[in-house]
């Protein structure tokens, strides 16, 4: 394992770094997130410009075969910025579907699209009942002449509104919550019985309730073996779990940085309040811990890949308890130490507390991946 | 550990309870119940209600209009209102300028003013912090110059809660830059429906837009609207600072959201159980219930020293830390209840008049909202780093 990064992880750093710095201010953002589907285009097209749409994709399909490390590494610095763009909807979670389970023809068919910006993809895995548990799959999926017919509800599936093809796990056997039975499959987001109720997110993203009702598709939309979903499921939701830890990770960061540059900007008492030691010490405590998070973050990144599914989910456990445990201390005390001036929706910091408090609830929140890694020992 | 109550308390309990049955409605209920917003008519009528009853002020002394309870009973009152639904009375009339009115105002302005907050026919808000002096309230720069029968005042006043309902502020001005700092400031009453008073929303993380920028730009005070003595303001705004404090520690209101907190675990369901019997969450919820039980044991002793005429001391601060702190952790536990269904952002569901189905369970609109919303507690008020620095200066001497 190590632990330094490749000359070429720190040019993507740095030119992730330079596009977040240069081109991803707040404002933009904020324009950005005013847009139709809540993001924009040309910043998308953009990311498949520099090749970062392509860097988890495989080598024959115009990828560039990078490893998790290397997305982690583009992942924090755009979490830095707040992007607001579906790389993890379209790219990690959409896409490593594709990888992870999906047919050469159906690789092939998709993935080049997806490098070039031109196709996404969005997972609707996660249900109105199943809260954590990625075994809980109540949508059926039962056979339909030659083909499949889907009926069920998908919660909370990110950037589904503008994806072109939703990636919808169904159960074509078992009962609810069985790890045996889960089917993947490719469906259009305009096919017919397909409904979206979409809505902002508390944290400035997109999301959408996804209806399925009687949507039929062929059987060449089955992705990856009939009825064994799941293992594919949890190896992109394991990673994903990671870069949601990488995200956040910059998102510290940078709220570290905000915190510390408004204690030495704002004076009361006719000092700045950084020379308040009670305040440096909690700014200290928000440095500790999101270089920890940091650390174990990109040992997760690093062991994951090639990893056996109980390493690869206790890696992924630990990384994503320590991001949820230093992303509340972080985010909680960046908007304490900016007094009235944290609560305001003009100010960066509020909106970074805000999605370091998501990515917790996200694929599960610090409890849950605390039990997960005490039932894997 | 129940509070162990005399028959006349439990008499008493029960009264009120039977008028809150009947006088909070479903609909009140529902939305103070689910953090979602109160119209200004709402609050009032709700407060035009418990004066009618006599109950709109039980910490008043009687000859104001006060109800003459005991301490228990104060505070079985507000225990009941919040359990009950009944939207909180708004603390700026009758808490906070009406107990400094008593103490330090003119017979005209209890007279005028006292009746006044009773019946709700104004409401008030607080015109303290500015943006350069928060923490350090004492370097406010807001000038206020005597010009005949009246002041004129002219600063940016921040941050203050619900003042585009308020018709009236209570408001810190300079009236002398010699001495020391806290020694040029003056209490003013400030009519805010004239022209030199700008009203400007801010809107904070939660999407709402509770508190204000006010600019005044020659604004008239009449004289008769200074409260005690011109460049004693300061004295009288920390008497009202001890009140605040002993408010802010909200039992009832923790109560009431702790029973919601484990009505919702009760239904939100983990791993094909009620998240409720997860030992992890449940260990959580007991945690907080233990920290609230400490609370009221705590606000009780501060209560019933009151009652035998010791004011608030600095301990008040620690009530304010421990509430706020309380009150905090729950919203944490109510974020991490609804798992997925803390993500969607609807804040027309929180609003009168929306009814389209919820998205997700209807308990969880408003949650994620509430939770960066209470980031609040911990700030105003004086912050929590305010409130130990002074117990550290007043308590122990350090
Ligand atoms: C078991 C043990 C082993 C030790 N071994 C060694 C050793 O091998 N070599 C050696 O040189 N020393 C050693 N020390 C001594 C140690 O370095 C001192 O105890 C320490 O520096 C604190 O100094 P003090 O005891 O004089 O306490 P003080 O400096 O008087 O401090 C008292 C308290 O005030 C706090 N405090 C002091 N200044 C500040 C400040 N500016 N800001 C905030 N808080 C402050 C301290 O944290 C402490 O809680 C040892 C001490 C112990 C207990
Ligand atoms: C939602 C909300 C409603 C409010 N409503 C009102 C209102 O109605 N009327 C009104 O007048 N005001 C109101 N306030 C203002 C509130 O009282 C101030 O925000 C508060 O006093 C802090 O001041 P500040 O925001 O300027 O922060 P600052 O004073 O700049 O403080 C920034 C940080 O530094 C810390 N700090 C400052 N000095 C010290 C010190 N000496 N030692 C250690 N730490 C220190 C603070 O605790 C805080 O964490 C409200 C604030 C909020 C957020």
């Amino acid at each position: 394992m190590s632990f330094t990064f490749t000359e070429d992880q720190r040019l993507l750093a740095e030119s992730a770094d330079r596009f977040v710095e240069n081109e991803y201010d707040f404002s933009a953002r904020r324009e950005a997130m005013a847009l139709d589907g809540g993001f924009s285009r040309e910043t998308w097209n953009t990311f498949a410009e520099l090749g970062w749409l392509a860097l988890p994709l495989p080598g024959d399909c115009d990828g560039l075969g990078g490893s998790t490390v290397d997305v982690a590494v583009l992942l924090e610095s755009l979490g830095r910025g707040l992007v607001v763009e579906p790389y993890q909807s379209a790219i990690v979670l959409g896409a490593g579907c594709v990888t992870t389970a999906g047919s050469t023809e159906q690789r092939r068919r998709i993935l080049p699209a997806v490098a070039a910006g031109e196709h996404l993809l969005a997972l609707a895995h996660v249900e109105p009942r199943s809260r954590y548990a990625l075994a809980h799959v109540e949508t059926a999926a039962s056979r339909d002449g030659s083909g499949w017919r889907l009926e069920g509800a998908k919660a909370v599936v990110h950037n589904a509104e503008t994806a072109d093809t939703l990636v919808v796990s169904a159960r074509s056997a078992g009962a609810t919550t069985d790890r045996d039975g889960i089917t993947l499959f490719l469906v259009d987001r305009d096919a017919a019985g397909v409904s979206l109720r979409s809505y902002p997110t508390v944290d400035g993203l997109q999301a959408s309730e996804v209806t399925l009702d009687g949507v039929t598709v062929g059987d060449e939309a089955v992705l990856g073996e009939v009825e064994d979903g799941l293992s594919a499921i949890e190896a992109v939701v394991d990673r994903a779990c990671v870069l949601l830890c990488a995200e956040a990770a910059g998102a510290m960061d940078a709220a570290v940085r905000l915190t510390t540059a408004y204690l030495k900007e704002r004076r009361q008492f006719g000092v700045p309040i950084g020379s308040f030691q009670s305040l440096q010490h909690r700014a200290v405590d928000m440095l500790g811990a999101q270089q920890f998070a940091r650390a174990l973050m990109y040992r997760a990144a690093g062991v994951i890949d090639g990893a056996d599914p109980l390493e690869r989910a206790r890696a992924a456990s630990a990384a994503k308890v320590e991001a949820g445990r230093a992303g509340r201390l972080v985010g909680q005390e960046a908007v304490q130490l900016h007094g009235g001036m944290g609560m305001t929706d003009e100010m960066a910091i509020g909106h970074y507390f805000k999605r370091l408090s998501t990515i917790d609830a996200q694929f599960g929140n610090t409890d849950h991946h605390v039990r997960r890694f005490a039932a894997l020992a | 550990m129940e509070l162990v109550l005399t028959p006349d308390e439990q008499a008493f309990r029960d009264e009120v309870r039977g008028f809150l049955e009947s006088a909070v409605s479903d609909e009140i209920r529902r939305k103070t119940m689910t953090g979602y917003r109160l119209s200004r008519e709402e609050h009032v009528a709700w407060q035009k209600q418990l004066y009618e009853r006599g109950w709109i002020a039980p910490g008043w002394p009687v000859e104001y209009g006060g109800t003459g309870w005991t301490p228990m009973q104060k505070h079985l009152f507000e225990e009941e209102c919040a359990l009950a639904g009944a939207p909180p009375v708004i603390a700026f009339g009758v808490v906070m300028v009406a107990p400094v009115l008593m103490a330090f105002g003119s017979s005209w302005q209890k007279e005028y003013y006292l009746p006044r907050i009773l019946r709700s026919d104004d409401w008030w808000c607080q015109g303290y912090s500015e943006p350069g002096s928060g923490s350090d309230l004492a370097s406010l720069q807001t000038r206020a110059e005597l010009n005949g029968d009246h002041y004129l005042v002219n600063g940016q006043k921040t941050w203050t809660s619900l003042a585009q309902h308020a018709n009236r502020m209570f408001c810190l001005v300079r009236t002398s830059s010699e001495g020391k700092r806290q020694e040029g400031i003056s209490f003013l009453l400030i009519d805010m429906d004239q022209p030199g008073v700008t009203v400007r929303p801010i809107r904070t993380i939660d999407g709402s837009t509770e508190i204000n920028d006010v600019f005044l730009e020659d604004v008239r005070v009449p004289v008769h609207d200074l409260v005690g003595e011109e460049n004693r303001g300061w004295t009288y705004a920390k008497y009202l600072l001890g009140h605040e404090r002993t408010g802010i520690a909200a039992v009832g209101r923790s109560k009431s959201q702790l029973r919601r907190l484990r009505q919702i675990s009760s239904v939100e369901m983990s791993d094909g159980r009620p998240l409720l019997e997860d030992e992890r969450f449940r260990e959580k919820i007991a945690g907080l219930e233990i920290d609230l039980l400490a609370l009221e044991a705590l606000v009780l002793r501060v209560l019933s020293d009151e009652t035998a005429g010791k004011g608030p001391g600095p301990e008040a601060s620690f009530l304010k830390i421990r509430g706020t702190r309380l009150q905090q952790g729950i919203t944490e536990l109510l974020f991490e209840a609804v798992g997925n269904y803390a993500h969607p952002y609807i804040p027309e569901a929180m609003q009168t008049g929306w009814n389209e189905d919820p998205v997700g369970p209807e308990h969880a609109a408003a949650i994620a909202p509430h939770y960066f919303n209470w980031r609040k507690a911990s700030i105003y008020g004086g912050s929590n780093e305010i409130q130990k620095n002074i117990i550290a200066k007043a308590v122990l001497g350090l």
